[in-house]
């Protein structure tokens, strides 16, 4: 079984039904330093090259600060896995990325774990700094990794701007629906009716489309995939990568501690069958009205423009 | 196209916030971010003229959060960067300064203050945002703060906070006002041979061996800009020399902050300009900065026309405060008075400098008019009462 095989449906509620039970809250929380980042991973009776030590994406990290952060079952280690593949794919050297974050476990992805120059700014930020960079570093390719209270919350009107400016930079927007490091308060695209610790009688709010709202103000390339589309995902990340001006994913991601708590999803794999069982692709939601769209993830490819 | 190309000639009649452009071109900058605030506007307007000329680039932020974050992203990839703006944009502007202190990013920001708090009065001059440029930041750091009095200055200590910016890698501040940013001087610019800027120099160690956050000349660490190999890890999160976060760490974050403070303070003597105007026997002396200066000289000459003796320091750097120079100054004296265009804010760094050693009396104006040297007069006097004018 490849690991591809693992975005195949069946297999995936097969597992998911074999998990399901044996998961609980427990050992959710990260243990720092106690775990080596990389057992299971491999088999260590196999051949040198395939020992952890060997990984052949290891040399894309900062190995002295891992173990990650990310408790068990985050999106995070999804979307850097993702990451790297890509980078790794498209056989960037990282001499020529500069990645610039936020504040949240999101801006966590790339800072510190990914090896490049990396930037770690404030909260909500991120892309304004990477205006600088790029600005002053056009050869270079700048990438924004953070999450959604970040970029669609605190910093929502720098993500509008520099979409409409049409910036040649590259956001990755970690939508777990919620301010997941703070430990869970309702965030722009927390879903309605969703008890938070900050509306801990329901969200009367509705959650933003952020990556719609990124289309109508502008850019060049904007998508939307969940990390259990990982490999979709990835092959979108390459295309943003590439994509000349603006360029856009929305990630949904699923944060089992601070959002499951509030969803009544508390194991990872429920967190990902909410996002596969939602997820609609776009080619697939033409003569659908609003209201069937409600509540559903129109994933794939929404704008691409050629400025 | 050189410099002095770029701006149109070395003897020029112009104000205070073209001024502060000249001299951010003069100090190498090749950045600038910005948002439009009166009085600081022009200076916006005239970066965006110049920069292209020279190969710079400006941009027209969406506010003055995102104009100091782009000006820190910009002094990471390597180049001299400015913004410029005035209180209600400097108060926007705090987070990213503090992380620019805590990251030591060179950066230059020039704040031509406006009458405050919030929108006040926005065409008028104030010295009112003088204590936020200290303390404004949350946490302990150290800011160089430079006050120009003339055009002339606007062009000189912007040039000045480039080469102080790189040098000590921390945030320098040109505070001018509405007075000083408006109005209209000769100014006199260096030969276009006088000029030499030369790129930020890259780390003495190859990558590997270099380690970003680790003092070497002084307490300053070299400076690995985005692009050249290094892998730099940056945050705001308190960091290793490593410049990887460490957040649990008393001994790591107090060295830390430590060392970032004392980079300034220990320069302090390096750091101070002043100009020190002496008479002979006084007992009273005044203690000035930016506009306000120009007023208490004016008074210092009606004084002495009346047959008075009185000493002048006017203070060029106000931060790191130039305790020692104060103290020495003040020594003769029994009465020192501190005209500002503000409640009183620098009068209270100067108390505490003196510590009892002579009285200390402020002479404050706001309203958007500057203090007159006759208001200056009356003050020294009245027999110490503190004078409202
Ligand atoms: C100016 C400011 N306000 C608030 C915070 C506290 N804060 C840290 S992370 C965070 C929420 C992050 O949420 P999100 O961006 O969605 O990232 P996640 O942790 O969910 O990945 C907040 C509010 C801060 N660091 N700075
Ligand atoms: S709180 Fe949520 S987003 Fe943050 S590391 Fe844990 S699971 Fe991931
Ligand atoms: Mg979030």
């Amino acid at each position: 079984m490849s690991i591809r095989d693992l975005s195949d449906p069946e297999y995936f509620d097969e597992v998911a039904e074999a998990n399901a039970e044996e998961r609980s809250m427990d050992g959710l929380r990260p243990t720092y330093g106690t775990v080596d980042p990389l057992s299971g991973l491999m088999d260590p009776a196999e051949s040198v090259s395939s020992r952890p030590e060997h990984h052949r994406l290891l040399k894309y990290l900062r190995r002295e600060i891992l173990p990650t952060t990310f408790c068990t079952g985050c999106g995070g280690g999804t979307v850097l896995n993702t990451f790297t593949n890509a980078i790794d794919e498209m056989r960037i050297d990282p001499k020529e990325m500069v990645c610039v974050t936020g504040i949240g476990c999101s801006s966590w992805i790339p800072s510190p774990y990914f090896l490049c120059d990396t930037l770690h700014t404030t909260h909500g930020r991120a892309i304004a700094f990477a205006c600088g960079v790029k600005v002053m570093k056009p050869d270079m390719k700048v990438i924004i990794i953070a999450g959604d209270g970040d970029l669609a919350g605190i910093g929502g009107n720098h993500l509008i701007h520099a979409a409409r400016r049409n910036i040649d930079i590259t956001v990755f927007l970690v939508n777990n629906f919620i301010y997941g490091m703070t430990g869970g308060q309702v965030s722009p695209t927390t879903p309605f009716g969703i008890r938070t610790t900050t509306t801990p009688y329901a969200n009367v709010e509705h959650p933003m489309r952020i990556a719609d709202l990124v289309a109508a103000a502008g850019g060049s390339y904007v998508a939307r995939w969940t990390t259990f589309h990982a490999f979709q995902l990835m092959e979108s990340m390459q295309y943003a990568i590439r994509k000349k001006g603006f360029s856009f994913i929305e990630v949904m991601s699923q944060c089992p501690v601070s959002f499951g708590k509030s969803a009544g999803m508390k194991d990872p794999v429920s967190n990902l069958k909410y996002l596969r069982d939602n997820s609609i692709h776009v080619d697939g939601t033409k003569g659908m009205s609003e209201e069937e769209l409600e509540g559903k993830f129109v994933v794939g490819r929404l704008v691409e423009r050629n400025q | 196209m050189n410099i002095i190309e770029a701006i149109g000639g070395r003897e020029l009649f112009t104000q205070g916030d073209v001024a502060c452009a000249y001299g951010a071109l003069l100090g190498g900058c090749t950045f600038f971010a910005g948002y439009p605030i009166t009085p600081a506007t022009e200076v916006a307007e005239a970066m965006s003229r110049l920069l292209p000329k020279i190969r710079g680039v400006t941009v027209q932020m969406e506010d003055e959060i995102a104009s100091i974050s782009a000006v820190i992203g910009a002094s990471w990839a390597g180049r001299r960067a400015m913004t410029a703006t005035s209180g209600p944009g400097f108060s926007l502007m705090m987070e990213g300064i503090g992380y620019a202190c805590m990251t030591e990013t060179p950066c230059v920001i020039v704040n031509v203050q406006r009458s405050g708090p919030s929108t006040g009065q926005p065409t008028e001059p104030a010295q009112g945002d003088m204590m936020q440029a200290r303390w404004g930041s949350h946490g302990d750091n150290e800011l160089i703060v430079l006050a120009p009095n003339s055009v002339q200055e606007c062009v000189d200590l912007t040039r000045l906070a480039f080469e102080l910016a790189d040098r000590f890698r921390n945030p320098v501040f040109v505070m001018t006002d509405g007075e000083v940013g408006h109005m209209r001087e000769k100014i006199v610019l260096p030969a276009a041979e006088e000029i030499d800027i030369r790129p930020r120099p890259a780390p003495s160690t190859p990558p590997g061996e270099f380690v970003p956050f680790k003092a070497v000349k002084g307490k300053v660490p070299e400076m690995a800009s985005f692009g050249t190999g290094y892998h730099t890890y940056v945050t705001g999160l308190t960091h290793k020399e490593s410049g990887l976060p460490t957040t649990d760490n008393a001994e790591e974050h107090t060295g830390l902050i430590r060392r970032i403070c004392e980079k300034i303070t220990d320069a302090t003597d390096e750091l101070t300009r002043v100009e020190m105007d002496q008479d002979d026997g006084a007992t009273v002396g005044i203690v000035s900065y930016g506009i306000s200066s120009r007023s208490a000289a004016g008074a210092v000459r009606l004084l002495r026309a009346e047959g008075m003796k009185v000493s002048h320091l006017r203070l060029v750097t106000v931060y790191p405060f130039p305790e020692r120079v104060i103290r020495d100054f003040a020594a003769p004296l029994s009465r020192v008075l501190v005209p500002e265009l503000n409640l009183g804010q620098i009068c209270h760094t100067v108390r505490e400098a003196l510590d009892g050693a002579a009285a200390v009396e402020k002479v404050s104006k706001i309203g958007g008019e500057i203090i007159t040297p006759d208001e200056i007069v009356e003050a020294v006097l009245s027999s110490g009462e503190p004078v409202k004018v």
